[in-house]
């Protein structure tokens, strides 16, 4: 059985996943729950400064997608609506309760030093393990000039991070918000202000929907919406890739990345730490499903370090950094063409028709009028696209055929700003 | 409960609340969420091989896909437009062997995506709001006879109606909609044919006459003077017989008027049914009135057929459906003699069958008998040729590729030609092309006979 246990930044924890600071550690009851299930820490629920904010009635919307339910979601909730004493109160006993498990507490106060000042020494007290400073919240917060306002723009955050650690011993993880154009620039901030760690992303600003007979946003809060956070699996693809931009980045390479973002099961965890993450945030697959899900992701990251031979966590973690790229590092005598299995073809003929209409005419429909899809191989390019319209496992496979030595686009003719050999 | 006394043939076996249980919806309707769920696992093939096996052509993923956006009314008019009666296929089609029978999704390890629940789920609230959906064309002044109420020359008015047209219906029984309304079983219907013949008929300009048998009180000669085009779709109205001994004894009853007297009777209660029943046949009027007699309260009900399961013509869905509902299937005999006392039936003496070596059906001499109170004859229907001037080949009538028969200016459709398939979805499709062909020629020649009156 491999070990699982982490050292995140002088964090410790039993296993990777967390529970990301959101309603699901909103408060003691539910913390314990998680515990009780399995969970290796928990950032909880942002605190902020007193009097407390309030939330609205009408907080989530999601995106149904053909049947499925949530395939993302989006909140428009604000931090926690709890008085400051009551979460501090509870985080301590937590944490006394838990020793073992990696408690992490969520901040978000206004933008000046003494705020910052004022409140960490009560965290401290606490006997929590960390701070996590929320600098993402696209919605609510960002209005009154904290959450993702301090989030976008660098300088802020490399200040606020200079406070934090001048006035706290505890380690510091800043959130960044994905709602940026470079994931680069803040993550280095972070760092250069003197945080310990990073943990990404938080929620993509949204609109979920459109009430076609309200006309209204959804959620929808009396017949107004707002823009919010989306999350969920649907944004797992934007987090990996802000997470693979700052562990390729010289400057911020190998620096503890807390991966965050449509994580629900040991696989997407497992990518996140293939890209450099020490430890992973999940919060949508627990609130579509319950705590429950961290003994599969437990038991089944161990199963499949397991069978790869990873003792530790360590073993694996950024192996799959230096095969990120740039496109153009990538071969361009690198050929595919799909292969479809007649055996195992249904005909239903989804390859043909993405393949005619959008793609390269490479796929038959028939063969001696006889309904028939094969693929063409001087018209295909390999784009993969009959592959991931096949609703078929394993029917349609792509297949290497060049064998030519690597040429990427830095030495191609085509390129005017090409790179000649002296 | 215990047993009640009946006689051997005897009405109210079963209590009413039983009775209504017996005869609910078979396959109840979806509601949104299954809807939904059924809907999302059609994978919109490209050239969908469903629509192929569908002898209207009802583009099936169009209508699946419009389902799960909560277009109702495109899917419907997808369907409808295809097949009028569509509501009615989607009940009674043999899905398993048309478009559920064709779809991708069967493979070993998965099933057929509901194609028949989903055109129901589709269409059930067109015919429950009488939602309009097509509207009459601009008045042609010409006018069309249709014999035949049932699918074939309702499919014909109505295209016909939608084309501008004055359609008159005419029907040799009190109601319309054929075999929908008398000769399919009553779980699969309901009251469905009356309500969708309510809708379909609303687009206007239709009259439905019952009553008027072609040949008794109604004459294709006059029909053909008073109308610019006839269309002809009385489906196979003459039962065949058994040709056996004591096929006259009481207790002995053709399955479709069973059937049809099923359909019609306000009062399921009142009904008689034997305590020993023996269906004789292979088809689905064989399998509809076997199960009905079951569900009628018979204790034992035999389904007798002269050849294997594999050659009955109800499909291998409807069979096995039969078997669960404690109908006993017994393959290869045929009846020699009913056999009977004081003019009531007793039984039926069968004897065996084999192919011989000529793939002929032969009776090997060995015998069977088995009591019975009441029998049903479902050996088939035959054409009760309408007139002597139409030309009939192989007891149906002789149509073209257009549906124009030997006769000019008569159209015909449906069972009665025999085309394709003997289902409502082929009558369908004969009423929908011969309509077609209609319109076709009526628009080449003057409007002279037939013009509407007034």
């Amino acid at each position: 059985m491999a070990d699982l246990s982490c050292n995140f930044a002088g964090i410790r924890s039993p296993n990777p996943f967390w529970l990301a600071s959101a309603p699901p550690t909103d408060k003691a009851y539910n913390v314990n729950r998680a515990f009780e299930a399995g969970w290796g820490g928990v950032v909880w629920k942002t605190l902020g400064e007193d009097p407390h904010i309030v939330n609205v009635s009408s907080r989530y919307g999601a995106v149904q997608w053909n049947g499925q339910r949530i395939a993302g979601l989006n909140n428009i909730e604000l931090i926690t609506d709890r008085p400051l004493q009551v979460n501090l109160d509870e985080i301590r006993q937590v944490k006394r309760d838990w020793p073992e498990r990696a408690m992490i507490v969520s901040l978000m106060v206004p933008c000046d030093e003494a705020s910052w000042k004022r409140i960490l020494p009560m965290v401290e007290d606490t006997g929590a393990d960390a701070v996590e400073l929320n600098f993402g919240c696209p919605h609510g917060m960002s209005e009154r000039g904290m959450g993702s306002a301090v989030g976008q723009v660098p300088e802020y955050i490399e200040m606020v991070a200079r406070w934090v650690k001048q006035h706290s011993r505890l380690p510091c993880i800043v959130k960044l918000t994905p709602n940026i154009t470079d994931i680069r620039k803040p993550a280095s901030a972070a760092f250069a202000g003197g945080a310990d760690a990073v943990s990404l992303i938080n929620t993509i600003n949204s609109i979920t929907s459109i009430d076609l007979d309200l006309m209204a946003p959804t959620p929808t809060v009396d017949g107004k919406g707002t823009h919010g956070g989306y999350c969920g699996p649907a944004v797992r693809p934007i987090a990996l890739a802000m997470v693979a931009e700052i562990s390729r980045n010289p400057p911020t390479h190998g620096k503890p990345i807390s991966a965050i973002g449509g994580i629900g099961t040991w696989r997407d965890a497992a990518e996140f730490i293939a890209l450099g993450a020490g430890s992973v945030q999940v919060c949508t697959a627990a609130m579509h499903y319950g705590f429950r899900i961290v003994d599969d992701m437990i038991a089944g990251l161990s199963n499949w370090m397991d069978s790869k031979g990873y003792a530790r966590i360590d073993d694996f973690r950024g192996r799959a950094i230096g095969n990120v790229t740039d496109w153009q590092f990538l071969n361009l005598n690198y050929d595919i063409k799909a292969r479809i299995d007649q055996g195992k073809c249904i005909q239903c003929g989804l390859c043909h028709i993405a393949c005619e209409d959008t793609a390269h005419q490479a796929i038959t429909k028939e063969r001696d009028g006889v309904r028939h899809f094969e693929v063409i191989d001087s018209e295909c390019v390999g784009c993969n696209l009959c592959m991931h319209v096949c609703p078929v496992d394993g029917c349609i496979t792509m297949e290497r055929v060049d064998h030519a030595a690597h040429a990427d686009w830095t030495t191609h003719p085509n390129n005017p700003m090409r790179k000649v050999e002296a | 409960m215990p047993r009640q006394e009946k006689a051997d043939i005897a009405a109210g076996r079963l209590s009413a609340a039983q009775l209504d249980e017996n005869f609910a919806d078979v396959s109840p309707p979806l509601d949104r969420q299954a809807a939904l769920i059924a809907a999302q696992r059609c994978l919109y093939c490209f050239d969908a091989p469903c629509i192929k096996a569908c002898p209207t052509g009802i583009d099936i993923p169009s209508f699946i896909r419009r389902i799960t956006t909560d277009n109702l009314r495109g899917a419907a008019l997808d369907i409808l437009g295809a097949n009028i009666l569509g509501g009615t296929c989607s009940r009674v089609c043999p899905t398993e062997i048309l478009c559920e029978g064709s779809c991708v999704r069967n493979h070993p390890d998965d099933a057929p995506v509901q194609i028949g629940a989903l055109q129901r789920h589709a269409t059930d609230w067109v015919f429950s709001g009488n939602v309009p959906l097509f509207e009459r064309g601009k008045p042609s002044g010409q006018r069309v006879a249709v014999v035949g109420a049932g699918p074939a020359g309702l499919a014909c008015a109505h295209a016909l109606a939608r084309a501008g047209h004055d359609v008159v219906v005419f029907d040799a029984r009190a109601k319309a909609g054929g075999l929908n309304e008398y000769g399919i079983a009553k779980y699969k219907m309901l009251d469905f044919a009356a309500r969708e013949i309510d809708w379909l008929l609303s687009i206007g300009g239709i009259e439905v006459r019952g009553g008027r048998a072609l040949g008794q009180n109604l004459s294709l000669a006059d029909l053909r003077r008073d109308f610019a085009a006839v269309f002809i779709g009385v489906g196979l109205a003459a039962v065949n017989v058994l040709g056996v001994e004591g096929e006259d004894l009481s207790g002995v009853r053709n399955a479709v008027d069973f059937i049809a007297e099923l359909r019609q009777t306000p009062d399921l209660s009142r009904l008689p049914i034997g305590r020993r029943v023996v269906v004789i046949g292979g088809g689905n009027t064989a399998i509809d009135a076997s199960v009905q007699s079951r569900k009628l309260g018979a204790e034992r009900v035999l389904l007798a057929y002269r050849r294997g399961a594999a050659q009955m013509s109800a499909t291998f869905a409807e069979r096995e459906f039969a078997q669960t509902q404690g109908v006993t299937l017994v393959e290869w005999v045929q009846p020699r003699r009913i056999l009977g006392s004081d003019g009531k039936v007793t039984g039926i003496e069968f004897e065996y069958t084999k192919l011989n070596a000529d793939r002929r059906l032969v009776g090997t001499g060995e015998r069977l008998i088995v009591p019975a109170d009441f029998v049903l004859k479902a050996v088939g229907q035959a054409l009760d040729a309408p007139d002597d001037a139409l030309k009939i080949e192989k007891g149906r009538i002789v149509v073209n590729a257009d549906h124009t028969t030997s006769l000019p200016g008569v159209w015909a459709g449906g069972d009665c030609i025999g085309s394709g398939v003997d289902l409502t979805v082929q009558a369908v499709e004969d009423g929908k092309r011969a309509a077609r062909a209609i319109d076709r020629t009526l628009a080449a020649q003057p409007a002279s006979r037939g013009q509407a009156h007034g």
